[in-house]
């Protein structure tokens, strides 16, 4: 089934007619509403006039996390705060929030997107759809749960933890569909199989994003739960879950085209790369009020198709992610940059700045080891006081990432030096 | 009787100790006694050396981290009840005995004890 075939289903020449008018609508909206923007038309001497269409898109100045992080927390909303409805952040790459703003037209047009991606993933109103994102400043928890509310299904709020509430609500409540990461779906899996109760769930299918993951992991979790399994992917920056997501087909992500128009330039030069070639993504949000972004950079590495689908939507598809174009790391669904742990042990006077951080996957969950030189001006002997140097500097990371990460000391000069390029991150997760 | 200790913090991994009885080895330092605490991270050797100094600079120089930390050196009498009557004497407020191990020597054994007050305590050892 399709949600909205009048806008899924579009030929090429009308989507290139609306998303055309939607854009020299929304430049000349920003340029009027957000100073910063119109500051970086008016440096190279664009005015909103000479974006006819969206073949001039190219002449517009791009839109990076660096901007949002610089305008924090909402000098790039378009709108007053009394329009404002819904706040969410994600972490940014100094420690501080990268904050996003919706007002009513806005979650309307969330629901919309999700409610799309839902039914491709063919959940419909009879369904009872298990919503095991995090709910809160996150996106993904509360944009999975208006997206199948407006549906028309049966919505169980159950966020992340406690895997057997999970379970017990999962089977007690015949849920048939569950919104998640796919890690914590192949912890599931992986608990379902030791309750054996995998015969008692009527679960037929998973939307799972947030998150890299790979074809075989796709199929290793059809395998084990004997259902299918979904990609959605979004940004908050851009929106949330559900900017694109596939059909049974898994050909590709289809892009919600109508809302976001997508461009895919290459990372070194940043000029437009034609379809099939891999570069990064970029987006223009088309029908976004509260806060319109014109060319934002995702720094996520993918490609691009316009050609039709054989489920009968046209919408242009984006194919598997192939990674990040910075150092950012999505563990367990939370952004991490390397900066963040480098600002958060300056805090911390008894060890030096010198740090290693290892990304795992274990058991189906992502695990982050942050190694850390002791220092020698400050060092114990004492095993005490080395446990709780561990325990503080847990805490401060803790408190800098929004993820527990498992400290450990080393001695001294064993990690690499910054000169030249340390190495920061080891990332065992084998993903791509 | 004072003594200085050497402590190493060694990380759990193949040869670190081997590395540094090495280096200990080839400057002609005698370990009289260890003791070896480990976590399953890294571990703590502890050691009364003929000479601390020495040892501290040359394990230094090869990246480990070194301490030297006074601790109190008991002679035993190897008589049942030694240890009891021993630390029946310190009172409790000063009675905070962060490790203890012992040093074998000619004489009978010697308890290394490190607590967090060694003044009072040798003090009330009567030492
Ligand atoms: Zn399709």
């Amino acid at each position: 089934m399709i949600w909205n075939e009048s806008k899924e289903c579009m030929s090429r020449d009308e989507m290139n007619h609306l998303q055309s008018t939607r854009l020299v609508k929304q430049v000349k909206n920003i340029y009027h509403s957000v100073e910063s923007y119109r500051k970086k038309m008016q440096a190279i001497g664009l005015e909103p006039g000479d974006i006819r269409g969206i073949e001039d898109l190219e002449k517009l100045p791009f839109t990076t996390k660096d901007d949002l992080r610089d305008n924090y927390p909402c000098g790039l909303f378009a709108v007053p705060r009394s329009e404002i409805v819904r706040i969410h952040a994600s972490s940014g790459t100094t420690g501080k929030a990268t904050v996003v703003g919706y007002t009513r037209r806005d979650i309307e047009n969330w629901e919309e997107c999700v409610a799309r991606i839902l039914t491709m993933a063919n959940i419909g109103s009879s369904d009872t759809v298990q919503v095991s994102y995090g709910y809160g400043l996150f996106t993904g928890g509360l944009g999975a749960h208006y997206g199948a509310e407006f549906l028309g299904a049966t919505v169980v709020p159950l966020s992340t933890g406690n895997t057997k509430k999970q379970l017990t609500m999962m089977r007690d409540l015949g849920v048939t569909a569950i919104c998640c990461t796919p890690s914590y779906l192949m912890y599931l899996a992986e608990a379902i199989e030791e309750q054996g109760i995998l015969n008692d769930l009527v679960l037929k299918s998973a939307i799972c994003g947030a998150e890299p993951w790979t074809e075989n992991m796709r199929r290793e979790i059809e395998r084990r739960l004997h259902i299918e399994a979904h990609d959605i992917y979004g940004l908050s920056e851009v929106m949330g879950p559900g900017v694109a997501g596939d059909c049974q087909y898994h050909t590709g992500l289809h892009i919600n085209e109508d809302h976001f128009l997508a461009e895919i330039v290459s990372a070194e030069t940043l000029k437009p790369i034609p379809d099939g070639e891999t570069g990064e993504l970029v987006f223009t949000t088309l029908t976004k009020e509260a806060l319109p972004l014109i060319r934002y950079r995702t720094k996520d590495l993918t490609s691009i198709t316009h050609e039709k689908c054989e489920c009968g939507r046209t919408t242009a598809r984006l194919s598997r992610f192939k990674g990040r174009s910075d150092d950012m790391l999505i563990i367990r669904g939370v952004n991490v940059f390397p900066s963040q742990v480098e600002a958060a042990l300056l805090d911390v006077s008894e060890v030096s700045p010198n740090y290693l951080m290892i990304v795992d996957r274990v058991d189906n969950l992502d695990t982050l080891e942050v190694q850390v030189e002791v220092d020698e001006r400050f060092f114990s002997d004492e095993i005490k006081e080395l446990e709780n140097l561990t325990k503080k500097i847990t805490h401060v990371l803790q408190q800098a990432l929004l993820i527990v990460p498992k400290v450990k000391l080393v001695e001294p000069r064993t990690l690499q030096r910054s000169e030249g390029k340390a190495v920061r991150v080891i990332d065992k997760r084998k993903l791509i | 009787m004072r003594m200085n200790q050497i402590s190493v913090f060694i990380e759990n991994k193949e040869g670190n100790l081997l590395t540094v009885s090495k280096i200990l080895k080839d400057n002609n330092i005698d370990i009289r006694t260890l003791s070896l605490a480990d976590t399953s991270e890294y571990g703590m050797l502890r050691m009364i050396v003929s000479d601390e100094e020495l040892a501290k600079k040359v394990l230094k120089e090869a990246g480990f981290p070194v301490s030297i930390t006074p601790v109190i050196a008991v002679r035993t009498n190897n008589k049942v009840g030694f240890m009891h009557d021993l630390l029946a004497k310190i009172p409790a407020e000063i009675a905070n005995i962060e490790y203890m191990y012992t040093l074998p020597s000619d004489e009978g054994s010697v308890l290394i004890l490190k607590v967090a007050n060694p003044d009072k305590v040798e003090a009330a050892l009567g030492q």
